[in-house]
């Protein structure tokens, strides 16, 4: 067959190679740019090899000691999110209605913290939980609980997990109520003929038949979570002293605070591949786990 | 396994207080015996799957009784009945090897390790199996999951009956005779009631001793195969069983003749008496009708065209505004495109608003 050459057919992917290049290309590759060079501001850079992952991976430095820990506590913040959203959304899906007019009720208000803006989510919790006019921080502290978010590491911790799983906890639920309702009705009816307790009932369809939604779940609310800045920036500041400081605050003080360019770009190199590898990683056990593997003895 | 007596049993989706030409299944009282091969046959929405329903528990009647060997089950739950249900697509539990598919029911009946093994080793044997056990039951084909879904029937030693609601449809056609055989072949062997439901005649024809044909909402007909052939108690069943079905022409009836357009055709009965004011039809299939040259006494029909079927010829032919199927006998040639009719009086049969009308020899 004959093709035909014509080099004006380059025109058509330029507009797709000029919005990635300036999108993500020339963005991310001045970022490489700044992490291998220090600068003293009015616009002076100097060279400064890969100085700056040396000492982020080194604890003994300021700057590596301060990565650790908010890596660390970001780690701890996104499983005990993970911990209590997944598990708490499934539940949430298992009890909803499979039909009637009060589905369209619950996933209305389920949808609802979903749509509040971020920051706004931030500010109703930083009211909520004072003392002196929040709702709750007043309750509480009325029904003889200390509770005081800005002066105790632990209230602030239990106020920034709470918030996220106010707000996020209806995103999994939505996802595995979707997965439910892809069952077909016979599952449930052989599950009856064969015997099968709740709790069978979960374990052997409902469970297996989530595990798609489940991934994808895991996998966004992971990121976010990992990810997260705006909601407990505008309640805790990153405080009460560094205790809810996650490395998105970190390095948002690092790189605005300070003008550090050269310490932000690299951390927010190294943040973004933990990013990736994590994720990857997620996939593909999730993704092995439904294959064929060689039973472990006989019939059980 | 159980004697299965449906007592005046009657479902409506809308309701008890809806009319009952609205009812899903009409009240119908019937005896089926321990292990014996029922099918139960219709177009869809007739209402044999509600009836497997009422039967597996998956529907609670709106009316009426079911009995397991005399003992009324009406109230009981799926779980308690001990039947088993082989549904359209195949149920298998993604996450469990073939063997734990079937260990399942018994598990979860608190069965001892030792006889659950036993028990499935046997049945996957029976369905030829026992390669799959240690293989997850998601990477098989279909007709290997519909035999574990039947399995995890079998395997419980006191199942009453076995429900199959139209097993076949996700399989291919090569494999539905295997799979059919192989069900007859478990029939045989085990004693087990077997209800199966479908619309397709030869399965359900092939399959049962007994076939019960329903057409919207009610029984119109439950016989032998060759019974439903020869005399079908409804034009329905004339109509739906047998390809082509059976001619329905209406007809003036009295005595031993039937009269079509002035055309008299004889009968082997006396119908002297047939209920004034209905709907007065004959029956006859076309195999039992022969094309000839046109003659004086036949009646007389345009052809317009033949089917051939390889070991037989049907004419499609019309009688007034009614269209006919008539066999082609062997040497028959056509000249023009009229014919003749010629009857076999011992298989017309005369139907009154639809119903069969026995005469008197």
């Amino acid at each position: 067959m004959d093709k035909t050459v014509n080099q004006k057919a380059w025109f058509l992917v330029l507009p797709v190679f000029l919005v990635v290049a300036f999108s993500a290309v020339i963005p991310l590759m001045t970022v490489v740019n700044y992490s291998m060079q220090d600068t003293f501001g009015n616009n002076q850079f100097f060279w400064n090899g890969v100085g700056w992952f040396k000492e982020l991976l080194d604890p003994s430095t300021d700057l590596g000691g301060r990565f650790l820990a908010s890596l660390g506590r970001n780690l701890l913040f996104s499983a005990i999110i993970l911990a209590i959203e997944v598990p708490l959304g499934i539940v949430v899906a298992l009890s909803m209605p499979r039909e009637g007019w009060s589905v369209a009720a619950c996933l209305v208000i389920l949808a609802l913290p979903l749509l509040i803006p971020w920051n706004v989510v931030g500010t109703i919790w930083q009211i909520f939980g004072r003392p002196d006019i929040g709702l709750l921080g007043y309750v509480l502290n009325h029904l003889g609980f200390d509770y005081n978010y800005v002066s105790n590491d632990v209230d602030a911790w239990v106020t920034v997990i709470v918030m996220d799983v106010w707000h996020w906890t209806s995103l999994v639920a939505l996802l595995c109520y979707a997965g439910l309702k892809s069952i077909p009705d016979a599952y449930y009816q052989a599950a009856q003929i064969d015997g099968a307790s709740r709790w069978a009932v979960f374990k052997a369809i409902q469970l297996p038949k989530m595990n798609r939604v489940l991934l994808i779940a895991v996998l966004l609310r992971f990121m976010d979570s990992f990810m997260i800045y705006t909601e407990p920036f505008v309640v805790t500041g990153g405080g009460p002293g560094n205790s809810t400081t996650f490395v998105s605050i970190e390095l948002v003080k690092i790189a605005l605070g300070q003008f550090d360019l050269g310490k932000a770009a690299a951390l927010s190199l190294v943040y973004n591949l933990i990013i990736l590898i994590v994720c990857w990683v997620f996939y593909t056990v999730m993704t092995n786990a439904g294959t064929d593997r060689p039973a472990k003895e006989g019939v059980a | 396994m159980a004697r299965i007596d449906l007592v005046d049993l009657a479902h409506s989706y809308g309701g008890n207080d809806a009319p009952q030409e609205s009812f899903a299944l009409k009240p119908v009282t019937m005896t089926w015996r321990q292990g014996g091969a029922y099918a139960l046959l219709g177009p869809s929405g007739c209402g044999k799957t509600t009836l497997l329903n009422l039967i597996s528990g998956i529907v609670t009647p709106s009316r009426g009784k079911i009995l397991f060997d005399g003992k009324d089950i009406t109230p009981l739950s799926t779980q308690k009945r001990n039947i088993a249900q082989v549904f359209q697509f195949p149920v298998i539990y993604d996450t469990m090897t073939v063997g734990e598919n079937l260990a399942f029911p018994l598990k979860n009946r608190g069965v001892a390790k030792g006889e659950v093994d036993a028990r499935v080793k046997q049945i996957a044997d029976l369905l030829d199996l026992s390669p799959y056990l240690n293989r997850k039951a998601t990477r098989l084909t279909a007709d290997a999951k519909q035999k574990i879904s039947l399995g995890r029937g079998l395997v419980r030693s006191d199942v009453a009956a076995v429900l199959f609601d139209e097993p076949l449809t996700v399989i291919d056609p090569e494999l539905k005779w295997q799979l059919r055989s192989k069900l007859k072949a478990l029939h045989r062997e085990l004693d087990l009631t077997m209800i199966y439901v479908t619309h397709d005649q030869t399965e359900a024809l092939t399959f049962a001793d007994t076939v019960v044909v329903m057409h919207d909402g009610r029984v119109v007909q439950s016989g032998t195969p060759a019974e439903l052939f020869d005399k079908p108690a409804h034009t329905f069943v004339g109509y739906f069983i047998g390809s082509p079905g059976m001619n329905i022409l209406p007809a003036e009836v009295s005595g031993h003749e039937a009269r079509i357009d002035g055309h008299i055709i004889g009968l082997r009965r006396d119908y002297g008496a047939l209920p004034a004011g209905k709907k007065i039809e004959i029956g006859v299939r076309p195999e039992f009708v022969d094309v000839a040259t046109p003659a004086s006494g036949l009646l007389s029909a345009t052809i317009e065209r033949i089917d051939d079927l390889g070991r037989i010829q049907f004419a499609r032919v019309r009688v007034g505004d009614t269209k006919f199927a008539a066999r082609v006998p062997p040497g028959f040639s056509t000249s023009g495109n009229t014919a003749g009719l010629i009857f076999n009086p011992a298989h017309v049969h005369v139907y009154a608003d639809s119903q069969l009308v026995e005469g008197v020899a």
